[in-house]
């Protein structure tokens, strides 16, 4: 795409973008870093991690009000207009991304004192490797502006899904094998449940790349493996 | 757009242009544009300086026709008659295709006759209903309020935004069926140019507008439809909202965006 007659309109343009990319990765090294502190029991990494979501929210005002600033100002049109209603949307989402791995991090440290590891973390690690891999691909779909690379997350977040609905049984299996339990095990819960949700925010990220791209919205079902109420209403009979 | 979709949204054809192309002397301006204007909605052309947008609008009522060595080749059918056939009837034409221009052109005379003199140009009215035709096309042109007790001073001793005003009641004022805005704001302060956008808004209601303007957020602003033209040529022609957020041609999204080049 050729240049803007005004220089300094690219110019902030290009800087919504690569703060877009700053944020993207303090986000998946946040995950990987709450995963890890989780795994290990590694309560400097944990803080670490938590400190490192004030970045985050940081840069996520910053770009919200060079959007609105660069709104008022240039009265963008078309893929620029897209452009920038497509930082704000993506700024929100890595900023939610934040806050869920904080979440993580912050059980990682509560659950440093329990002794028993639960083997539900074996099945916490896949969804991890799961939400990254569709943060990763979210965000590179951005960085190069790829739909159909993005159209890929949005229908992969499924797999996500699907996991997320074993460690359920899994964790619930624990609970009622000893009462003892309960107590990490709701918080593996609420960390699985993070987990997932990262991956919704990783599929809102690719909706944007596409909307983005094409100027077109995606539509409004997503592919979907077995729901919540189908999974609440008929509970895993073996146990 | 399609001719479905047309029907769908209850869409009707004021003015057709087919084919139609335009030259000054051997120099050609318009290449074989083809676009509709729909009934009660208001069209935007917009594009770079020279693009032809001005010359497709002057085709609309034949104002070329007052130059000459410029001639137009195609078709340009209002209500479905070709309005460049030599046998048009150009003050016929030109009452049911009014015009308002850049600058506020009003005649130097008061307030009152710059609106009269063109009524009575088409129609012999008794006073009382001349009267009438005069306040009205005044409020048509939301001028009214601000003029009620001074229609005797001079047209030219209003303010540049009232004087467009007053040319906007002018061309009002003889009941036309489109009305053909050139820049009608450019030359207008901030306040003026919003009360002629709001004025345009209302008079869709009873007329058919074109509007030819520099301004993109202008065309954004105020149109439903919006044709993009280059060096002569109709590069997209489509809904305002699509245009602006996503258009269909690599040109048109370089034109609005201002990347041109």
């Amino acid at each position: 795409m050729p240049e803007h007659i005004v220089r300094s309109y690219d110019k902030e343009l290009e800087d919504l973008g690569r703060k877009i990319a700053e944020m993207g990765g303090i986000a998946e090294k946040m995950l990987s870093d709450a995963m890890d502190a989780l795994a290990n029991l590694d309560t400097d990494l944990a803080h670490t991690t938590i400190a490192a979501d004030m970045r985050l929210d940081l840069l996520q005002r910053d770009i919200e009000e060079q959007a609105i600033l660069t709104i008022a100002r240039r009265q963008p049109m078309a893929m620029d207009l897209r452009e920038i209603i497509a930082a704000i949307r993506i700024s929100g989402d890595l900023e939610r991304v934040g806050d869920l791995a904080k979440n993580i991090a912050k059980r990682a440290i509560k659950l440093s004192t329990e002794p028993r590891f639960p083997r539900a973390l074996i099945g916490l690690k896949s969804m991890h490797e799961a939400a990254a891999m569709l943060l990763k691909d979210a965000l590179d779909a951005y960085a190069l502006r790829d739909a159909e690379r993005a159209r890929m997350v949005w229908s992969n977040d499924v797999e996500l899904d699907a996991l997320e609905d074993s460690v359920f049984r899994d964790l619930l299996t624990f609970m009622m094998e000893d009462p003892r339990n309960i107590s990490f095990c709701a918080h593996l819960l609420f960390c699985s449940k993070n987990i997932e949700r990262i991956g919704d925010h990783s599929t809102n990220i690719a909706e944007t790349v596409v909307y983005l791209v094409t100027g077109e919205p995606l539509p409004t079902d997503r592919p979907k493996g077995s729901s919540q109420r189908s999974r609440l209403a008929a509970p895993p009979a073996a146990i | 757009m399609s001719l479905a979709n047309a029907v769908k949204l209850d869409l009707r054809t004021k003015i057709a242009v087919k084919n139609l192309s335009f030259f000054y002397g051997d120099s050609i301006a318009l290449k074989s544009v083809n676009m509709p204007v729909y009934t009660n909605k208001v069209t935007a052309l917009i594009g770079p300086s020279g693009c032809g947008k001005s010359t497709l609008l002057r085709v609309m009522n034949r104002m070329y026709d007052l130059y000459p060595r410029q001639r137009a080749e195609g078709e340009v059918l209002l209500d479905g008659e070709n309005i460049l056939d030599a046998k048009q009837d150009l003050n016929l034409l030109r009452a049911r295709v009014g015009m308002v221009f850049q600058k506020p052109t009003p005649f130097p005379m008061s307030i009152y006759e710059n609106i009269a003199f063109g009524i009575r140009l088409y129609e012999k009215l008794p006073k009382i209903e001349l009267d009438g035709r005069v306040e009205t096309a005044l409020k048509g042109a939301a001028l009214w309020e601000e003029v009620r007790d001074k229609l005797n001073a001079s047209g030219l001793s209003l303010s540049g935004g009232q004087q467009q005003r007053l040319c906007i009641a002018r061309t009002v004022a003889i009941q036309p069926e489109v009305i053909l805005f050139d820049e009608p704001a450019s030359a207008l302060d901030p306040i003026s140019t919003a009360k002629v956008e709001e004025l345009i808004d209302e008079l869709k209601a009873n007329y058919t507008i074109v509007i030819v303007t520099h301004n993109m957020q202008q065309a954004a602003r105020v149109s439903e439809y919006t044709a993009f033209m280059y060096l002569g040529e109709l590069v997209e022609f489509g809904g305002t909202s699509h245009m602006f957020t996503s258009p269909d041609q690599q040109q048109t999204q370089n034109y609005i965006t201002g990347r041109f080049g």
